[in-house]
């Protein structure tokens, strides 16, 4: 009996270890809001989002804004006269190989009638690869970085600000900056991304130029789980400015660490993301770490903008605390479903040959603001913000500075702890 | 240059230490049941929550918080032998416990997403941020207090499972069942007992690297994937099932891949294994094998 009880436990161990894989890869949910039974075939839209891994944060702001947008269109008639939306969300575990995987099972097998893009440009580009092969339209919320633009697909349409100059306002208000208050030197650690990279290096182009001397710029590979000693190297110059490379919350934390236990305090702090994540931050900076902190960004929650106030509402009307606590994730999602609301209302179509003519034709206004794209899906109109942790654990909105609700700039940065 | 080098080194030995206290349990798992258990990684994260829950929500200091999760992750390493590895018999034994470990780095996961969620925490105590002043001149350099406890605490538990391996007689009933478990049985040694025991002290000590690591790192449940194939590859360069072995390779690593990030850090992860490479290919078990481990 026992080779037959261990070939059985074996097998099952097998069994529900792969089912556990495959689950963490690819394992779908469904969600729709129904808002009464309509006879009529709800809209399928399918979505590939990073429920686990890396961008698993990031994948779960957007599934709320996705979410949201869903339940507003349900709850307000659906689109084209009373069709229900219904998203069919699959994970992605933040993994460029399973997100590909996801968007072909979506589409070939689950014949999905629209597609809506996934977190980061990592995972946008081979998404918006397989779109483009089926003839899908491919409006995006998070994937701005040039690798997205360089693919030259015309079914893409980047909602949100494209990222390669998202810090220019930033590198333009330190480059403008009087001489005896400008850094005369910065430090650039980035980690190997194609969100990270192109932002970074804009920025540090526009400094160069402007006399700030490189003194550090390297990239670190992706997958790096101890940023220690690069860190330490970064303090060893001494840098006035650091601007950080980062995709997430681990990666500016780790730096920030290392440099309080350096006693390293540069006069301007400024990282590509990380520090755009609300409470998750401060959680893990401490409010009196964060203070001076800069973060690009293409939206917050003060936005004067009817639709991002109408927005803001019910968010928290449905996941509760306080404007300030609404992720920008959130709202690039939310857009998309916009965009694509907005193209279906113009065509009274899902087809996406349609809808791809359309969305290159016609101008579009979201939470975000207006949105008009280039035949490479650029949102050309998009608006650029810099934010910054100020005293009091507070997300400010401080360039452009002529922008409402903006205020000024804390500088220089406050010495770790003392924010 | 030379300023850099010394930093380097530095924070290489001392970071060594550090990552030689997520491998120790890891490596004395191998040596005694020939499991590679990957579920290490998540573990090292599941001792950084308990130490997290302790610190913020009962103010316990994260050393003084030990007392408390090293007997729990004791608990839950017996609890994961006895449910998940026990079972596992025959000759497909060894790369089942991978798929059964892999489960539960799966489960693990799973329940410390539901019970955390995505967001990312951090572990604060005075001596994380400060430090004591080693070099001078413009910015000076600091060794945190944290890196020099935690080395401290892996020499310290190296010792102490030297001590209990070598020293003690339910060592002996370890070391006889890392050379022959049927033999070890016939003697009248509770082999399973052992096991047990063994795997409940291999994720034990996760608690004391998990809090070391929850300190210096933004943590969520997803960071064990990131920590795996380092320890993995740190245990296999010291030698699979040796202890001493796995603290100087974490030294050695790491130290390698701090001076390479000097010139370049996106080289530092690929001289991580390329030396790992190198030294397996001159010493196939390893700088301290599993033969020599076990002879000693």
């Amino acid at each position: 009996m026992r080779p037959h009880g261990t070939r059985f436990l074996t097998l099952t161990t097998v069994a529900a270890s792969a089912a556990m894989v495959l689950a963490s890869c690819g394992g779908g949910s469904s969600s729709s809001s129904s808002g009464g039974g309509g006879s009529k075939a709800p809209i399928m839209i399918g979505v590939s989002l990073s429920q686990t891994g890396d961008f698993s944060a990031d994948g779960q702001a957007f599934t709320r804004g996705y979410n949201l947008w869903a339940n507003y269109v349900n709850s307000h008639g659906g689109l084209l006269d009373g069709r229900k939306v219904k998203l069919i969300i699959l994970n992605d575990n933040s993994d460029p190989t399973t997100v590909q995987a996801n968007y072909t099972k979506l589409i070939a097998s689950d014949h999905v009638n629209l597609v809506f893009g996934p977190f980061s440009t990592l995972l946008t580009v081979p998404s918006a690869k397989v779109a483009a092969r089926y003839g899908y339209a491919f409006p995006e919320g998070a994937g701005g970085g040039p690798a997205v633009f360089q693919l030259g697909l015309r079914n893409v349409f980047a909602v949100s600000p494209p990222i390669a100059d998202q810090l220019v306002p930033f590198a333009e208000w330190v480059a403008a900056l009087p001489a005896s208050e400008r850094p005369k030197t910065a430090a650039y650690p980035m980690v190997n991304d194609p969100f990270a990279d192109p932002m970074t290096q804009t920025a540090q182009g526009i400094l160069q130029k402007a006399g700030v001397k490189t003194v550090y710029a390297h990239i670190f590979p992706a997958e790096n789980p101890d940023y220690k000693a690069g860190a330490d190297q970064v303090a060893a110059t001494g840098a006035q400015l650091v601007i950080v490379g980062s995709v997430d919350v681990p990666t500016v934390t780790a730096f920030i660490t290392a440099f309080e236990q350096q006693h390293y305090n540069p006069k301007i702090f400024a990282a590509t993301a990380g520090p755009d994540q609300g409470a998750a931050f401060l959680k893990a900076v401490g409010p009196g770490n964060a203070t001076g902190i800069f973060v690009p960004n293409g939206w917050y929650p003060g936005l004067a903008n009817s639709l991002s106030q109408q927005f803001v509402q019910a968010y928290n009307a449905k996941y509760g605390g306080t404007p300030a606590d609404v992720n920008a994730d959130s709202a690039e999602a939310y857009s998309v479903g916009q965009t694509v609301a907005q193209a279906v209302a113009g065509t009274k179509s899902i087809d996406n040959k349609v809808l791809i003519a359309w969305l290159h034709s016609h101008p579009t206004t979201t939470v975000q603001g207006p949105a008009r794209y280039s035949g490479i899906g650029m949102n050309v109109v998009a608006a650029k913000f810099i934010f910054q942790w100020q005293h009091g654990a507070k997300f400010a909105q401080v360039l452009p500075a002529g922008a409402p609700g903006s205020v000024p700039i804390v500088n220089p940065k406050p010495a770790w702890g003392q924010g | 240059m030379a300023r850099s080098l010394y930093e380097a080194i530095i924070d290489g030995v001392l970071g060594g230490g550090v990552y030689a206290l997520m491998a120790v349990g890891l490596t004395l798992i191998f040596g005694v049941l020939d499991i590679i258990n990957i579920a290490q990684g998540i573990l090292v994260v599941l001792a950084a929550y308990l130490s997290y829950v302790l610190s913020v929500h009962l103010h316990i200091d994260l050393f003084l918080g030990l007392l408390v999760t090293v007997p729990a992750m004791f608990l839950v390493g017996v609890t994961i032998q006895v449910l998940f590895m026990r079972p596992l018999r025959g000759r497909e034994r060894v790369s089942m416990s991978l798929l059964a470990s892999y489960a539960v780095a799966i489960i693990l996961e799973g329940v410390l997403y539901a019970v955390f969620g995505p967001g990312t925490v951090q572990l604060n105590a005075w001596y994380v941020t400060k430090g004591v002043q080693v070099l001078g001149g413009p910015q000076p350099y600091y060794l945190p207090y944290i890196y020099l406890f935690g080395f401290g605490l892996a020499v310290l538990l190296v010792g102490v499972i030297y001590v209990v391996l070598y020293r003690t007689q339910f060592g002996r009933s370890v070391r006889a069942t890392m050379q022959d478990q049927t033999a070890a049985r016939l003697i009248g040694i509770d082999v399973g007992r052992v096991a047990a025991v063994t795997f409940g002290i291999g994720v034990a000590v996760t608690a004391v690297g998990g809090m070391v690591f929850g300190s210096l790192n933004a943590f969520n449940a997803n960071s064990g994937y990131d920590l795996i194939s380092r320890l993995l590859a740190i245990i296999i360069l010291g030698g699979l099932g040796s202890i001493g072995g796995a603290l100087a390779a974490a030294v050695f690593m790491i130290t390698v891949e701090s001076v390479v990030d000097i010139w370049s850090p996106s080289w530092s992860v690929v001289v991580f294994y390329a030396a790992l490479i190198l030294v397996l290919t001159v010493k196939p078990t390893g700088l301290f094998g599993k033969r020599e481990a076990r002879a000693q």
